[in-house]
């Protein structure tokens, strides 16, 4: 009989094995991403126009394109969803209606981003007129990034003391007053990191904006939100799919920059939620 | 003065609860109109055909079977990829792993989750593909299985922090019970803390196969897009096209309004319900780990 030691000393070593597969080609591949694409990367390749179809020339427009398209979603979907986690944190009680209403955001954040692409398609894009655009692209975004922004801005409010609210209210402030200057205050690091992450999807994702907003060659950039545009993440679909004799160093620089953009954010959101811990004194 | 404030506080609280409840209007939302452009293919098309074999639009046979097919196949494949090494990661960081090592892997696999799934299906043609074709001899690296090894890698990083923090959340005093008996570390994580945190792994699994279910980019890149019924094991090995990538694929080219588009909103509704049930089961798994919990610890 196998000893109980040299059991678990086999399978903790089996694990180790196991985390290793899994997690080596991560660094890896991005490694190998990040030392490809960076020989693809000049000033030309940042802020030119694309040229011979898209086969030389750079990619602006489509940095652009998803600059514009996660600003946009950051406006609608940030008010709506702090404003949620608000009322589930501090109004909603907790009874079936409340039930509910988490689950539907349990659904939001469960559904592909392909449906919501369809759905874009269905509500913004032909039901509502807006056409292949900026706008279209930016709600079904926005109602895809929601879940997110909520679930984590709803935590961060709770984890604010009860005793804050307490302390604000027997001072005489009204329940809005304490919650917009007491308790907002006190989780804003933590809502700023849900935001973020939130943004970081949505500033990644294709499948939502294949036919509401994003146009496979553009070679300028959108006049106004009713306008489509190219994007990081279509872009790289086209020209890696679609676009036969692509340059490789292309698709490795584009790669990279989409990378580069999604990775920083969610770097940021990271140090600012490790930040705010370490200053916590509650 | 006194007036204004109470107006305020009003007008601002009604607002509040408004946006509330609209997480319940976007689901209906969607919903209804997932329905309102998918539900014309009844009449156009006989429900027969849409169960039937052939999926080849240009000839009108709408037949979902090969599509469903190949989204259970990737998916299958993905969970049994995902299931070991999302396991054993989990178990890792949450039980074994010294300090340091767990300070590396948990960025780690937040970096393979934060991936847009557009640069996991570049990253897959350009290194799992080929490996696929030379290993296996076939004469395409795009097949299920390549669609599989991926998924798994987006399914993971939800499986792994899923079932890290019901890993997490079992009490201490167990693990120093089963230690004090004289168990070894992994008898206790084996036979005490897994079977405690039992639920909460079910529900990390469920919600990894429901995003990799999803997953359209990345399988649309790399399983090849044949829409053929997979066929026993061999299936997975050979090209594939699943329904999220054939509505990726073909919406951008139909005519709207015509049945092919009609049949694409189908696929979403299946899509749809799909996601709601995983969620809804993994949710009620949760609240019941939750209830349980509380009773064990009152």
């Amino acid at each position: 009989m196998m000893s109980r030691q040299l059991t678990q000393r086999l399978v903790f070593a089996l694990l180790t094995i196991a985390v290793v597969v899994t997690t080596l080609p991560i660094v890896i591949v991005v490694g190998y991403i990040g030392w490809t694409g960076a020989s693809a990367i000049s000033w030309e390749f940042l802020a030119a126009m694309p040229r011979d179809g898209m086969r030389a020339g750079g990619i602006w427009p489509a940095i652009v394109g998803t600059v514009y398209l996660t600003l946009g979603t950051a406006l609608i979907a940030v008010p709506l969803g702090i404003a949620s986690a608000i009322y589930l944190a501090e109004y909603a009680k907790d009874n079936s209606f409340t039930r509910a209403i988490r689950i539907a955001i349990i659904n939001l954040a469960g559904i592909p981003s392909v449906v919501y692409g369809l759905f874009g398609l269905g509500l913004f894009v032909l039901f509502l007129q807006f056409g292949t655009s900026i706008v279209a692209g930016c709600l079904t975004l926005s109602i895809m990034t929601l879940p997110v922004i909520i679930s984590t801005a709803e935590e961060a409010l709770r984890a604010v003391p009860q005793s804050f609210r307490v302390v604000s209210v027997s001072l005489g402030g009204t329940k809005w007053q304490t919650i917009w200057r007491v308790v907002l205050p006190e989780a804003l690091p933590g809502i700023l990191t849900g935001v973020i992450l939130g943004l970081e999807r949505a500033a990644g994702e294709t499948a939502p904006i294949l036919f509401t907003a994003a146009a496979f060659f553009l070679p300028r950039l959108p006049g106004s939100i009713f306008d489509a545009t190219m994007a990081l993440p279509y872009h790289l679909f086209v020209i890696s799919t679609q676009v036969p004799g692509m340059p490789i160093q292309i698709q490795y620089g584009t790669a990279l920059v989409l990378i580069t953009f999604v990775l920083s954010m969610n770097i940021i959101a990271t140090v600012i939620r490790s930040r705010a811990r370490a200053r916590r004194q509650w | 003065m006194k007036q204004n404030r109470n107006w305020l506080e009003l007008v601002v609280e009604s607002l509040i609860r408004a946006t509330g409840y609209s997480a319940i209007l976007f689901v209906a939302l969607i919903f209804v109109f997932l329905l309102r452009e998918g539900l014309p293919v009844f009449v156009e098309v006989r429900p027969g055909d849409l169960l039937g074999a052939r999926w080849y639009p240009i000839e009108s046979h709408y037949g979902l079977l090969p599509l469903v097919g190949g989204s259970l196949v990737v998916t299958l494949g993905a969970a049994l990829i995902a299931m070991p090494f999302g396991l054993a990661t989990a178990i890792f960081i949450a039980e074994i792993a010294p300090r340091w090592a767990r300070e590396v892997l948990k960025p780690l696999v937040e970096v393979l989750g934060g991936l847009p799934s557009v640069v996991l299906g570049f990253l897959g043609m350009i290194t799992v593909a080929p490996l696929v074709r030379l290993t296996l001899n076939t004469p395409t690296g795009l097949t299920a299985f390549t669609g599989s090894v991926l998924l798994a890698g987006m399914a993971i990083p939800t499986l792994v922090s899923v079932a890290e923090d019901a890993l997490d959340a079992v009490p201490k005093s167990y693990r120093d019970a089963a230690l004090a008996l004289g168990a070894t570390k992994w008898q206790t994580i084996w036979r005490v803390t897994l079977p405690a945190a039992r639920s909460g792994v079910l529900t990390a699994v469920m919600l990894g196969i429901g995003r990799a279910i999803g997953e359209t980019m990345t399988v649309m890149m790399v399983t090849g897009n044949a829409a053929r019924i997979p066929d026993g094991l061999g299936a997975l090995f050979m090209p594939v096209r699943t329904m999220t990538a054939t509505i990726a694929a073909e919406m951008g080219e139909v005519a709207n309004g015509s049945s092919h588009y009609h049949v694409l909103f189908t696929i979403g509704i299946v899509l749809f319900l799909i996601s709601f049930i995983v969620n809804l089961t993994a949710s009620t798994v949760v609240f019941q780990q939750k209830k349980r919990s509380q009773r064990l610890l009152s």
